[in-house]
């Protein structure tokens, strides 16, 4: 946070200044029924509204009902917002709202030195310390010192505020995130109406919450004029976004959106057959949501159903996509081998999380790589495509369903926890601009004496015909066994099997020819390449834009398409001394690399179940310049 | 639309049939062409979907549509074609393996959705394809090469447990009765829903005369109970055995020696299906007298007509999908 200047506030406010910021790091930390995760997102829309740039985090215990109190039932919600285009959610935070003692334990190791801390001093009561581990109360025993500590009775302040509204009992400190929101607008003057706006939405059905709600998010905010709570309020003035019209998405309804939008470019009734799994489910309900697009939603029986139905729903001619995690993945293994075998076009989209086993559910990590490049039986070869921010996963989505489509084939698509829970404002795309990604169905037989011959490949594409039951003369099957080239027929013979196989595999190398090339940001004449792919976009670009900032020269590069890789990538590689590759798992990008060109990178690798940190790839950058 | 008229060879594949010479599938592929070709449904509008095992080669002999897919998951994915193709008329082939071991959780949750499909478990009682080993459905101490001292696996009674998940259509029948299958078959066609038919097959190279108890000329007349709607339960050599309802089960008694009012009529529009169910476990096995035909066919809402009705719904509340106006739901700015 670097205050640039200082101006005296209107004069209803004459005691307290006004310091500009660049950007601010804000997080919110409670139990997790204590609505930290609303607090945050309705402070990131009215920072929306307000016009900044920003970038948001949220972290949620992987238990619903963790025990209350507790340091594994703390739940948090990070937003920066930023006067120019940032990347990420931000490395540290410079204000931190801390609930009870728990969420000031798991989150204070992390608040900026000399940093904001907001805490609901009420919460610090013996039982809570205890629970929370605390021997002495850290608001009393000097080990906040170092911090401008906003101390609040927020318990009976919220009481007293929503006394007349009709909200009862225990349901009354319910309302306590709204006093802290309110709090928090006071002090980045944040805009007042988003916030209103949506509690009454939101709540129309239940007049005394509004009240409640509006009622405590006054008060907070009058808490901060009238006990001038800190000396100094701070502005992010907005940021000079690309004009157009904004809304703020997160990447699993960004993606959810782009597979509407993807049926729509296609002409195709969209299917989506899923299994509940953190971090994917909120694809599966923000689709069943929207039936009115002709939908069909299948929450199956397992994921073993979700890919079966959704192999169905292929061979009938839908849009037909699954999503999942890793765990639902390794399930859908065998079902997505045979989609390879029919040749039959879907999108598998994986939403990757901590891995192995049941590991971190509602941590980022990059480690289905690997895994989904070749988690399968056989030679069963398939495009890979990675999202690298919450937006991006719009454009991803249609981009999978066009290769799905045109080249008949099953599509992995990656995203990961930080993608699908983050947000970031994204400026809407005209309908109109779409590309057309239709494919027409076969009609007539194509073979001779009008028979229809399934496995007559496309010469361009290699596809084989899609022709979809009811259609009538095209009667055909199809299998897992393998199959005779041309007309189908289940073939056993080894000639037959290697031509099928090198079919399979040209047929996806050939996707090369067809997607964007890979381009280089900042510095051409770097010495340094610093490639990424996936979720690591933001880090590595702010990561590179605050070296350059310190004089240095890197270039950056990040590949949406894992396999096949850009054809241009090996060239690109090669014009570079030194490649940097930061990844959240062990090292698996890098094996490809060496492993399709006998280039060696150098790896930043992490798997702690959290995002790198703006300044630990810039740290790494730099020592690799130093040499 | 005019009915297409058919013969059994309009069916046909130039595919060579490859069970082996004696096997029950022969029957049953002759019994479904036929029932095909008769019934006069366009072909396109057909699909077979199977999953692995000797029956579920069954779509390469069948000339309309199908998939042979992977082992257990036919009623999956045959459950996303016919949500996704309400228009289509899809079969599914499967196996006593396929069905009840690695695909039972399929089978399952495909009866109890109701979704339309029609199910036909070749039941044999034994793995055929991966040459003799005791399969779910194999009676209680069954030597095979994987149970050289006998199967302690207490077996699956198919119809009881289609039952159990509450299917619609419910029936058995013998591979050999081709006019009970193809009578069968056209009831489960026109039942609105999941049926899910149990045709005993015998497997006469690992399996041989395992439903002699009703196929062999002197057991049948002694163990077949032919379920008739509205009739009451009688079977036997002059029909002089009956079936009653007391102890809280089916029982078989000498129709003699009860009032004819308490032999139990057989319904089978029942919507409760505890008396179905109480009939399924007269035999197990099958062994002694073993009820066949239609143990249940009784409505309920279609999985994809209620999943039809939900998107018109849904677009008569919020008006057919405006992408346009979906982007924006979540509320904008404008930056100039
Ligand atoms: S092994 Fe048995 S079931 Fe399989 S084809 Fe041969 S006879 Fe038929």
């Amino acid at each position: 946070m670097s205050d640039t200047t200082a101006t005296v506030n209107d004069e209803s406010e004459q005691q307290t200044q006004t310091a500009e910021l660049d950007r601010v790091v804000i997080r919110l930390a409670g139990d997790s029924g204590d609505g930290m995760q609303v607090a945050g997102s309705r402070f990131t829309d009215a920072s929306a509204a307000f016009g900044n740039d920003l970038a948001t985090l949220p972290s949620f215990p992987a238990e619903i009902r963790a025990p209350a109190g507790t340091l594994p039932g703390v739940s948090s919600f990070q937003v920066q917002i930023a006067d120019f285009d940032i990347l990420t959610a931000g490395d540290q935070p410079d204000v931190l709202v801390a609930m009870n003692p728990a969420a000031l334990k798991a989150n204070l190791a992390d608040l900026r030195q000399g940093g904001t801390l907001i805490v609901n001093t009420e919460a610090f009561n013996e039982r809570n310390l205890a629970k929370a581990g605390y021997e002495s109360n850290p608001l009393e025993d000097g080990s906040l010192e170092g911090y401008r500590v906003i101390k609040v009775p927020m318990e009976s302040l919220t009481k007293e505020a929503v006394k007349d509204s009709g909200v009862k009992g225990r349901d009354v400190l319910r309302s306590k995130n709204f006093f802290a929101l309110g709090l928090l607008a006071w002090l980045f003057h944040r805009p007042q109406e988003p916030t209103l706006q949506w509690v009454e939405q939101k709540f129309a059905s239940r007049p005394e919450v509004v009240k409640a709600n509006v009622s405590a998010f006054k008060a907070g905010y009058n808490f901060g004029v009238t006990t001038e709570a800190t000396k100094v309020t701070y502005l992010v003035k907005p940021a000079h976004l690309p004009p157009g019209t904004y809304t703020n998405v997160t990447g699993n309804t960004a993606l959810a959106w782009g597979l509407i939008a993807a049926a729509h470019a296609a002409k195709l009734p969209l299917f989506y057959g899923s299994y509940p799994i953190t971090p994917a489910s909120d694809i599966l309900h923000e689709l069943a949501r929207r039936k009115n697009f002709g939908v069909r939603t299948f929450q199956a029986e397992d994921e073993i159903a979700a890919v079966g139905a959704t192999i169905g729903a292929a061979f009938g001619g839908a849009l037909a996509v699954t999503g999942t995690s890793g765990p639902g993945l390794a399930l859908k293994s065998e079902g997505i081998s045979l989609a390879v075998m029919t040749e039959l076009p879907m999108v598998i989209v994986d939403v990757q999380r901590g891995g192995p086993s049941t590991g971190l559910p509602t941590k980022p990590e990059q480690t289905d790589l690997l895994f989904a490049l070749y988690g399968r039986h056989g030679e069963s070869p398939l495009p890979v495509l990675a999202a690298a921010s919450p937006s991006d996963a719009f454009d991803v989505a249609i981009e999978a369903a066009r290769i799905a489509l045109k080249y008949m084939t099953p599509v992995l698509l990656l995203s990961d926890n930080l993608i699908a829970n983050g947000s970031e404002p994204w400026r809407l795309p005209a309908i109109e601009d779409l590309p057309d990604i239709s494919v027409p169905f076969a009609t007539e037989p194509n073979g001779p004496d009008g028979r229809f011959m399934p496995y007559l490949r496309d010469v361009h594409t290699f596809a084989r015909p899609w022709a979809i039951p009811g259609t009538p003369g095209l009667e055909h099957r199809l299998g897992g066994l393998e199959k005779e080239a041309i007309t189908g027929n289940v073939s056993y013979d080894p000639a037959n099997h290697q031509l099928m196989t090198d079919s399979r595999a040209w047929k996806i190398a050939n996707i090369a020819s067809d997607i964007a090339p890979v381009e280089v940001e900042g510095d051409d004449d770097a010495s340094l390449l610093v490639l990424g792919w996936g979720s690591t976009l933001g880090s590595i670009r702010a990561a590179a834009r605050r070296a350059r900032n310190r004089g240095h020269k890197v270039a950056t590069a990040h590949l949406r398409y894992l396999n096949p890789f850009p054809e241009n990538l090996e060239d690109v590689l090669r014009s570079f001394e030194m490649i940097l590759v930061p990844e959240l798992n062990t090292g698996q990008l890098r094996r490809l690399l060496r492993a399709e060109y006998l280039i060696d990178s150098e790896g930043l690798n992490k798997v702690a179940g959290v995002p790198f940190k703006v300044a630990e790839v810039e740290d790494k950058i730099l020592e690799m310049l130093k040499r | 639309m005019t009915t297409p008229t058919y013969t059994r060879a309009d069916f046909q594949t130039d595919q060579e049939v490859r069970w082996c010479p004696g096997c029950g599938d022969y029957t049953i592929l002759a019994s479904v062409q036929n029932f095909m070709a008769e019934m006069g449904l366009p072909k396109e509008k057909i699909v077979f979907v199977s999953g692995i095992g000797c029956s579920s080669r069954f779509p390469y002999y069948m000339n309309t549509y199908g998939m042979h897919t992977i082992h257990g998951r036919a009623p999956a994915i045959a459950t996303g074609l016919a949500a996704s193709r309400p228009d289509l008329s899809v079969w599914v082939v499967t196996g006593d393996g396929d069905a009840l071991s690695i695909g039972g959780n399929h089978l399952i949750h495909a009866l109890r959705r109701n979704i339309n499909i029609k199910i036909l478990l070749f039941n044999n009682q034994i793995y055929g394809l991966t040459k003799g080993q005791y399969s779910p459905t194999s009676e209680l101490g069954k030597r095979t090469k994987s149970s050289p001292m006998g199967a302690i696996d207490w077996p699956f009674n198919p119809v009881a447990l289609a039952l159990g998940a509450e299917a619609t259509f419910v029936a058995r029948t013998l591979d050999m009765d081709r006019p009970l299958t193809q009578k069968i078959l056209e009831r489960a066609y026109r039942h609105q829903g999941a049926a899910f038919i149990e045709i005993y097959q015998n497997c006469n190279v690992f399996n041989d005369k395992a439903f002699i108890e009703l196929t062999g000329k002197e057991e049948r007349v002694h163990n077949r109970i032919d379920l008739r709607h509205g009739e009451p339960i009688v079977f036997g050599p002059d029909q002089v055995k009956a079936v009653v309802l007391r102890d809280g089960r089916a029982q078989v008694v000498d129709r003699a020696s009860v009032d004819p009012a308490e032999i139990l009529v057989h319904d089978e529009t029942r919507p409760d299906p505890t008396i179905a169910f109480a009939l399924a476990q007269l035999s197990h096995g099958p062994h002694g007298p073993t009820p066949i035909g239609i143990f249940r066919d009784a409505p309920r809402a279609t999985y994809e007509r209620l999943m039809a009705d939900q998107i018109v719904d849904a677009q008569q509340r919020s008006g057919a999908g405006d992408l346009a106006a979906l982007l924006r739901s979540g509320g904008t700015w404008e930056v100039e």
